[in-house]
């Protein structure tokens, strides 16, 4: 469920590595189990359900679908009991209408046969369209963000940390593995070593932006409509939610739009929507960069880092994009952050 | 208290990098005594030696006020037009990157 982009396209076959090959099963094994929880389909009636849908195939998370139902596998070596807490949080009645509900029972995640990785089954959903950028639901996506950020207890249990300054850490850190002593790391590690210890995952956020129920890894792979084809919006991708500063929330259509890759209309549509909405990331009036800053800062080296690694593997220069990331990293190291109040650290 | 040539407004002292400069609470407009000009000038050119200047910023969109709120390290494109070449940017821009993490 982490991204349904591979939806617009179908996923290339990767060379025949040994990790690819161990993935077949899994992807087998997912199709199976989803086909099986078809719930309008009794298992003594003929078949006639088209074959399964590949969505996603990633270490941390493989989507496979079988008409209404969708199959993840999580990565191996996921927070078993941080995953059961955030599927609490997407089964809970408060966040009906914000979360995708999960088909799975709240509890600890199956883990089946062939998949020594834990699987958790999801309604299928329309995903955004990415042949169509005037459709593109920003608005929408903003009002789910304020709304999940203003939840207040009580919560099914206690929800985990957001995840997203973790995510970040590991995107530098594959950076710098993909291109050892590579010339071409230096502006997003001077980025990235400018950033508070917070925001590099290496200390707790400042407590007065720590308490919200965040989702962590926003971008528009995590929005579909359900009930599919035309229900509402809903966030999708539990993976990395849990309490945080909702300012990351915000960051990364932040950071596309400081570099020059997402339109102002685009950002300006999102930004309004979420302070019309009253989201508690950014003050309802005024500048919002002194609380999006250091966050905005670490998804544009995140998302730089993946990039760099993504082309180090592919044996590809970046693209437009990917370098528009990079460039702003470059900026970002010559700036020291804004400090907004209470988020220095 | 100095009293802002142009418009006659009070002005107000702030200090930068140990400069003094005056400015002024209507017009906003700034004064600088002699020798201030210089002693600005000449903490740029250091600045600008101890840090390479950044890669050239993409001119993603034409020029245009007001700008939008934006940090320091943004692309300057802020506060295009509309039209422009803002719609065949804005189906480029619209890729792979806004679908993944």
């Amino acid at each position: 469920m982490t991204s349904t982009s591979v939806d617009r396209e179908p996923p290339t076959p990767e060379p025949a590595s040994g990790e690819s090959a161990s993935r077949e099963p899994v992807i087998r094994e997912l199709g199976t189990l989803a086909h099986r929880l078809r719930l309008h389909h009794p298992p003594e009636t003929p078949c006639t359900c088209r074959p399964p849908q590949l969505l996603a195939d990633r270490p941390d998370g493989t989507v496979v679908r079988s008409g209404p139902v969708v199959a993840k596998a999580h990565a191996a070596d996921i927070d078993r009991d941080a995953l059961a807490a955030r599927l609490a949080l997407a089964s809970a009645p408060t966040l009906s209408g914000i979360l995708l509900a999960p088909l799975t029972t709240p509890g600890a995640p199956d883990t089946a046969g062939a998949v020594p990785r834990p699987v958790t089954f999801w309604p299928y959903g329309t995903p955004v369209d990415p042949r169509d950028p005037d459709a593109a639901p920003w608005a929408d996506a903003a009002v789910l963000l304020a709304r999940l950020h203003r939840t207040v207890s009580p919560l099914p249990l206690p929800a985990p940390p957001m995840r997203g300054p973790v995510k970040a850490a590991r995107a530098v850190a594959r950076m710098v593995g993909a291109l050892p002593g590579d010339a071409e790391v230096l502006p997003v590690q001077a980025a990235w070593h400018a950033l508070p210890a917070w925001a590099r995952g290496e200390a707790a956020p400042p407590a007065a932006r720590s308490g919200f129920l965040c989702h962590g890894d926003l971008h528009l792979g995590q929005l579909v409509r359900h009930p599919a084809p035309d229900g509402p919006w809903l966030l999708i991708d539990v993976d990395d939610a849990g309490l945080g500063d909702p300012a990351w929330d915000l960051a990364r259509p932040a950071a596309w739009y400081a570099a020059g890759v997402l339109a102002p209309e685009d950002w300006l549509l999102f930004l309004d929507a979420y302070r019309s909405a009253g989201g508690p990331a950014v003050p309802a009036e005024g500048d919002p960069w002194p609380q999006l800053d250091v966050p905005a800062r670490a998804l544009t080296v995140q998302t730089a880092a993946v990039a760099l690694a993504k082309c180090a593997a592919e044996g590809r220069e970046p693209d437009e994009m990917e370098q528009l990331m990079i460039d702003s990293c470059a900026r970002i190291a010559t700036f020291p952050p804004e400090l907004a109040a209470g988020s220095a650290s | 208290m100095m009293q802002c040539p142009k418009c006659h407004a009070q002005m107000q002292t702030y200090n930068r990098n140990g400069v003094q400069i005056e400015q002024c609470s209507g017009c906003r407009g700034i004064f600088l005594d002699y020798g201030e000009l210089e002693s600005l000038t000449r903490l740029e050119s250091q600045w600008a030696q101890q840090a390479p200047p950044p890669p050239p910023a993409p001119q993603a969109y034409p020029q245009a006020a007001p700008p939008a709120h934006a940090p320091a390290w943004g692309a300057p494109q802020y506060g295009q037009q509309h039209g422009g070449h803002y719609g065949h940017r804005r189906q480029k821009g619209f890729g792979r990157m806004l679908f993944s993490s």
